[in-house]
């Protein structure tokens, strides 16, 4: 019944005007599970509280504190927050670049994230992909950079990175690392939010969000940020996970409660966006998806690969469209 | 405060090089000397790295595998703007020595497969060796002293031209030489030994400003000591240094293995014939190789014991030619009897279906040798395997990582393969723009040479004990082992695939 209900949501969701009332119909039919309705709503919305029963995560806190602008950076904070839960992100945060700590899931999806973005950049901005640094010239901003496992690669490969985050450690850690390569030494951190620069009228000519767009409250104002970001004929990356059963399945349970890849806790299934949802409101927000593409896992070689399988992982690669400003 | 200067000071040193250099050398003239280890700053700490030559990539070690490296990264598009580094004291390195044609052919040779004379016509390494002394060879005998099974093999059995070409070592190396001279790429080479590695930690740094950071103690550079006072930086220190590899004993690799009680006396021979075939004989102290490497001379490779290698080491030339056409012909045992095959052909035509040419073969004699060409040299046979092939900023390749015994022809093939598979996995590291030095890439490497080598180095050893047991039974599997490699044309094939380097896994390809 729950495949058929996506079924007849993946086949009307091209129609935009009516998907609102479509949407609230499909949510009224799945009566485990509660869709925030703020992905289709363009007015702001009150904090959606989720009940404990469904979300058996060990921080409901972190949902009550979402805040309107969105924006937030991988782990939403505020001052609303116990020293409790920051203690334990700060234990987290310094295990960034231990490879066998708790973010080698991460290290081990990094190789396949930058192929993608690798082939899509060089394709949009037509440089060469046999060259060592393809991205010489291109400004860079890595949203929710984390410990900067993205913005190494991407500095490396010759772009000027400006990576973002809103938890303080995160940038410190990311600036103490790249700070040993002389390559990486020139990477910009800034604890700040999307948002933030916005005001700023900062441009860069690409914006790489991956894996943050689940821990915001709003995303579609977080995407219509990252479109104000993005330069006239710029590009925009998004990975993200899918909603779906074995999205549930493999990333909430099999990640954080049997092979404890994950702290429990770190993802919401509520949260999650699927392949049409994130395009739609791409679209809203002046971004036309140009390309999409999974990750698939293959617990035998402990390889992640890029494959036409959206249902766990994906990323989605889009331009900004020119009758935008 | 010094995080902002030196993320000036790194900006700027990426955009201007050179006059960077004199400037920093004004900053840092009050360090007293290149090996204080004491770096107070950040700004010192750059400004020593400007006036030691920092490289992406250092080999350890300038032999053939070495070299043939640094070749497939200067032919790869992506790898091909690294800076590297070559650290061998050899002063053939240096120089562009001539090889003369009319020299009589050094004992060392090498049997190159055709998997890796593909990979060095990639390079561009292959032109230099067909204008020296080479042998294509395309037929090969193995039989015993027992004198009850032989086999043949011929490259048209699989449907190749060669199964092989015997090169000096010399002209293997100066190929290389050459076509890396050739090509533009950054190398420099430093005519010395390395005395000290290492790994540069800046947990010092990391505490005074996170405390109870822990940021895996891996710096970004590799500091290496050289015996003649040189230093320099690398981001991956590659240790080509042979099977006494200093490198793998200063990063603390473990490895496994054991001595053969055998010693291998190689030299050249001289025939009245010309020579195609290669020729192998297992006795009962050792197999007896005889090889051709063109103009009528054959490389002999005997092995045997120890106390029997020093005798034949220091016997007069006569004798010693005597006791190898001993070895190679009626010593030791009996001529095996041709194939009968064809006497049953028509009776058993069902069974064997599609024989190759080379099972109607007869057994042949190898030529007479009739003088040496050379001196003798003797060589302890051993088998060595690196339990890890890389650790944190160093990898192994060649002998350093794995030796074997020379019976099957196969030890510095193996090395090459893994040059090229090293070479391929640093290139796709820097498509995605990792750190070339991460242990994890170098994993990658791993996981695809050690498999591939671990199996070689099985066989060999496997045959090895099989050939140094004289017992009937035993005899007779091994009679047995002959007749079907020579009749039956699968295994024969998958044999010679296998053993030329087009297939990967002995038997399930």
């Amino acid at each position: 019944m729950a495949s058929k209900s996506l079924k007849l949501c993946r086949a009307l969701c091209n129609n935009t005007q009516h998907g609102r009332n479509i949407f609230l119909a499909l949510s009224a039919s799945r009566a485990s599970q509660r869709i925030q309705r703020r992905l289709f709503s363009n007015d702001p919305q009150p904090d959606l509280v989720d009940p404990p029963s469904t979300s058996p995560s060990e921080k409901p806190q972190s949902h009550d504190t979402r805040r309107n602008e969105g924006g937030a950076g991988r782990r939403p904070f505020s001052s609303s927050l116990n020293d409790v839960e920051l203690a334990k992100f700060s234990a987290i945060a310094e295990t960034w670049w231990d490879p066998v700590g708790p973010f080698k899931p991460l290290h081990a999806m990094n190789p396949t994230r930058v192929s993608f973005i690798r082939s899509a950049l060089c394709r949009h901005f037509r440089k060469d992909p046999s060259s060592a640094k393809p991205f010489e010239g291109l400004r860079i901003v890595d949203v929710g950079c984390g410990g900067g496992i993205l913005s190494e690669p991407l500095a490396r490969m010759g772009a000027t990175v400006v990576g973002i985050d809103a938890v303080e450690k995160n940038t410190k850690i990311a600036r103490l690392h790249a700070e040993l390569d002389p390559v990486t030494s020139s990477i910009e951190y800034c604890c700040t939010t999307a948002e933030k620069l916005v005001e700023e009228q900062r441009k860069f000519d690409a914006v790489i969000a991956l894996e943050v767009i689940e821990h915001v409250a709003d995303p579609a104002e977080f995407c219509k940020s990252l479109a104000a970001l993005t330069d006239t004929n710029g590009a925009t990356v998004i990975s993200t996970i899918n909603r779906s059963m074995r999205s549930y399945a493999t990333a909430i349970v099999a990640a954080e409660y049997l092979l404890h890849w994950l702290p429990r806790g770190t993802h919401q299934w509520s949260s999650f966006l699927t392949p049409e949802e994130l395009v739609l409101i791409l679209q809203r927000a002046s971004i036309s998806v140009q390309e999409i593409a999974g990750f698939v896992y293959n617990p035998l070689t402990g390889r992640w690969a890029l494959s036409d399988d959206l249902s766990v992982n994906f990323i989605a690669f889009g331009t900004k469209n020119m009758n935008s400003q | 405060m010094y995080r902002t200067t030196v993320r000036k000071i790194a900006s700027n040193y990426n955009t201007l090089r050179v006059p960077k250099r004199t400037l920093s050398n004004d900053a840092s003239a009050g360090i007293s000397s290149t090996n204080s280890a004491k770096f107070n700053s950040e700004d010192e700490k750059l400004g020593m790295r400007n006036m030691i030559g920092q490289y992406d990539i250092a080999i350890v070690g300038g032999g053939m595998v070495g070299i043939a490296f640094a070749c497939a990264l200067s032919s790869m598009p992506l790898t091909k703007q690294l800076k590297v580094a070559i650290i061998d004291s050899n002063p053939a390195l240096g120089r562009r020595d001539c090889i003369e044609k009319t020299d009589l052919p050094d004992p060392r040779v090498s049997t190159v497969t055709p998997a890796t004379i593909s990979f060095f016509k990639d390079v561009g390494a292959w032109d230099y060796v067909q204008q020296n002394r080479h042998a294509f060879f395309d037929k090969m005998q193995v039989w015993d002293y027992t004198g009850l099974g032989y086999t043949r093999y011929n490259a048209r059995d699989v449907g190749k031209e060669i199964l092989g070409c015997v090169v000096e070592n010399k002209v293997l190396h100066a190929s290389l030489l050459s076509c890396l001279q050739k090509s533009d790429f950054h190398k420099t080479i430093y005519p010395s030994r390395l005395t000290s590695m290492a790994l540069q930690s800046h947990s010092k740094e990391v505490e005074s400003k996170l405390p109870g950071a822990k940021l895996c103690d891996h710096g970004s550079f590799v500091k290496l000591d050289l015996s003649n006072g040189d230093s320099l930086f690398a981001k991956l220190v590659v240790g080509a240094d042979g099977a006494k590899s200093y490198v793998r004993e200063l990063a603390g690799l473990k490895t496994t293995g054991w001595n053969y009680s055998q010693n291998a006396i190689i030299c050249t021979v001289e025939h009245n014939v010309e020579n195609q075939c290669a020729w192998q004989r297992f006795l009962p102290t050792g197999p007896i190789a005889l090889l051709p490497i063109g103009d009528r001379f054959s490389n002999i490779v005997w092995t045997m014991s120890p106390k029997e290698s020093s005798e034949r080491k220091t016997m007069n030339e006569d004798d010693f030619v005597k006791a190898v056409n001993h070895a190679l012909d009626y010593g030791y045992g009996p001529h095996p009897q041709s194939s009968s095959v064809s006497n049953y052909g028509d009776r058993l035509s069902w069974l064997i279906a599609d024989m190759t040419s080379s099972s109607k073969e007869c057994f042949e004699v190898p030529p007479k040798v009739v003088k040496i060409a050379s001196e003798r040299m003797v060589f302890p046979l051993s088998l060595l395997h690196s339990n890890d092939y890389a650790s944190n900023r160093v990898v192994l390749i060649g002998d350093a990582a794995h030796t074997v015994h020379p019976l099957a022809g196969q030890g510095v093939n193996l090395g090459f393969g893994d040059a090229t598979v090293l070479s391929k996995v640093i290139s796709d590291g820097i498509s995605i723009g990792s750190d070339i030095g991460e242990i994890s890439l170098l994993r990658k490497f791993e996981a695809e040479r050690k498999p591939a080598n671990i199996m070689m180095m099985a066989l060999l050893d496997g045959f090895q004990k099989a050939y140094t047991v004289d017992f009937g039974p035993l005899n007779v599997l091994r009679a047995a082992a002959f007749h079907a490699a020579q009749f039956i044309t699968p295994l024969k094939k998958n044999i010679i695939s296998y053993a030329t380097g087009e297939q990967k896994w002995p038997l399930f390809s």
